[in-house]
């Protein structure tokens, strides 16, 4: 059983009293730094940022509703070699499993971090999050949460948390060290610290938290909102489908895509230093497309569009964390994530792998079995 | 349908089955032409965009085909293509690709005979099935 604790919130400011447990993190000797969503100094952007000065940690704020980058690209930049120190990363559960899975490609390592990971509430996606914030930038954290707690996905009556998020089923952070809890908690009042593995227990231990259960009705709290979730993701999944059921419709789909590659550059486990999509192989000469376009009376400029949403689902939908950059990133606002997690569901099924569910469970086209899925192999006679 | 000849592509591996429709030439079996052969190494080789590719610019069906599980020339590039070939027999149904036009066998180098009544099969199964809707789709 987790260790568990609760922290007072004072003054009924949850961002205040997270501070204040980031700066006695940064007291510890072996923490050289902490790297956490921190408002910028303009007031509405909410980015990562790494710490080391035990003054400078009050505007961390990981429960903003903004999650411009999946941090589990930062991550691997921080681990793919040795820091010299080590770091506390305070990610969101997407986070945490996109990491596991980088770890598991050899991008990144667990060795030098600790991971504290949040309750997510959920996030709005780049654009929405600024017209919800800029309305008052200090306070907004607090009116989020507030709302998204009491069941509310729609905010100031024009912003929606993004749809990755509204069919998110991961919302506790598993796979992290220490979690920071607020589902089921009274936030004006306190949060829950709860040390998941032996490193975040150390931490925890000298931290000097005091071991208090976690309230009864956080169970509940998450369950319900998991099947509210879970229902959206059913439906969203049942829509997408609809849409993109035949080549054609599939095309219609994506047809708004420019080839800007974002959804690529933005999902945090695509992580081929040189995508195939962006050599030699598709410069192709003049006189190709030509032929092509005499070859069928006419062909979609740019070329290849169909041709590289489908080859990224074969090469990364197993490890699809869902997250919704991709969405995020894309100029020209194609439904992205309804489109990979629907499809990743499937291809996730067929090797019963969840990305991030382990570190032990291999990703399955790195591996195979002598004596497995026969059912994909025609024998006759 | 009655004229409808299909296009497919097969990708086959050196070792084996490009050598067993190599042995079904030199013993005068006969197979229909809609297959086009690429040779590969192995079918650990294929990657996935191959096929994907191939569907895209309006093949029929595609035929993956290597060394029987044991054989692989490569001691285990026909256990990854399976493995690939499992993985997008669960994505390429979801955009409409009817699964039967993806298929993956193992024919052994001698088995000449095998190769010309897979192809025969192959290509009755898809002249009932009809064209790939995207081929005259503009979708690449």
């Amino acid at each position: 059983m987790a260790k568990t604790s609760l922290c007072d919130a004072a003054d009924q400011n949850l961002q205040t009293s997270l501070a204040s447990f980031f700066r006695s993190m940064l007291g510890q000797d072996e923490i050289s730094a902490i790297m956490a969503p921190m408002r910028l100094p303009a007031g509405d952007m909410v980015m990562q940022t790494l710490v080391t000065n035990p003054e400078q940690v009050d505007q961390i704020d990981p429960f903003a509703p903004a999650f411009p980058m999946n941090a589990a690209r930062l991550v691997s930049r921080l681990t793919k070699r040795p820091a010299g120190g080590k770091v506390v990363v305070v990610l969101r559960p997407c986070e945490i499993r996109a990491h596991i899975e980088l770890v598991k490609l050899k991008q990144g390592s667990m060795e030098d971090i600790v991971i504290a990971g949040i309750d997510c509430a959920g996030s709005f996606k780049n654009t929405d999050y600024k017209k919800f914030a800029e309305k008052d930038p200090e306070t907004s954290t607090a009116r989020f949460l507030k709302g998204v707690l009491s069941g509310e996905t729609r905010f100031d009556g024009e912003v929606d948390l993004s749809a990755a998020c509204r069919a998110c089923t991961h919302m506790v952070p598993n796979g992290a060290d220490l979690a920071i809890g607020i589902f089921g908690m009274d936030i004006d009042r306190q949060f829950l610290v709860s040390a998941e593995t032996e490193k975040g227990e150390a931490l925890f231990d000298k931290l000097g938290l005091k071991e208090q259960d976690a309230p009864g009705k956080r169970e509940e709290t998450i369950e319900s909102l998991v099947a509210v979730r879970e229902k959206f993701k059913n439906e969203m999944f049942e829509d997408t489908r609809s849409k993109t059921d035949t080549p054609e419709k599939l095309a219609a789909y994506l047809s708004g895509c420019i080839n800007c590659y974002n959804c690529r550059v933005a999902c945090p486990v695509c992580y081929c230093r040189e995508c195939v999509f962006v050599t030699d192989v598709f410069d192709h000469d003049p006189y190709q497309y030509l032929r092509w376009a005499r070859r069928k009376g006419k062909i979609r400029m740019p070329t290849d569009t169909v041709f590289y949403h489908i080859t990224r689902m074969a090469h990364m939908s197993l490890a699809c964390v869902g997250c919704g950059q991709c969405s995020n990133a894309c100029p020209n606002d194609i439904p992205l994530v309804e489109l990979f997690t629907a499809t990743a569901s499937q291809t996730q099924a067929a090797f019963e792998y969840e990305p991030g569910r382990s570190l032990e469970e291999e990703p399955p086209l790195a591996v195979f079995k002598e004596d497995e899925f026969a059912e994909v192999v025609e024998v006759k006679h | 349908m009655e004229d409808f000849e299909p296009t497919i592509i097969a990708f086959v591996c050196n070792w084996c089955t490009y050598t067993a429709a190599d042995l079904a030439g030199t013993s005068r079996q006969s197979y229909p032409t809609n297959v086009r052969l690429i040779r590969v190494m192995c079918t650990g080789m294929v990657d996935p965009k191959y096929i994907i590719k191939a569907f895209l610019e309006g093949a029929d069906a595609v035929l993956v085909s290597g060394c029987h599980p044991g054989d692989c020339h490569y001691i285990n590039g026909n256990y990854k293509a399976r493995r690939r070939m499992k993985l997008l027999k669960a994505i390429l149904p979801q955009y409409g690709f009817d699964e039967k036009r993806l298929k993956l066998t193992w024919i052994g180098a001698s088995d000449g005979i095998q190769f010309a009544r897979t192809i025969r099969d192959m290509v009755s199964e898809i002249k009932e099935l009809g064209p790939n809707e995207a081929k005259h789709a503009a979708v690449v």
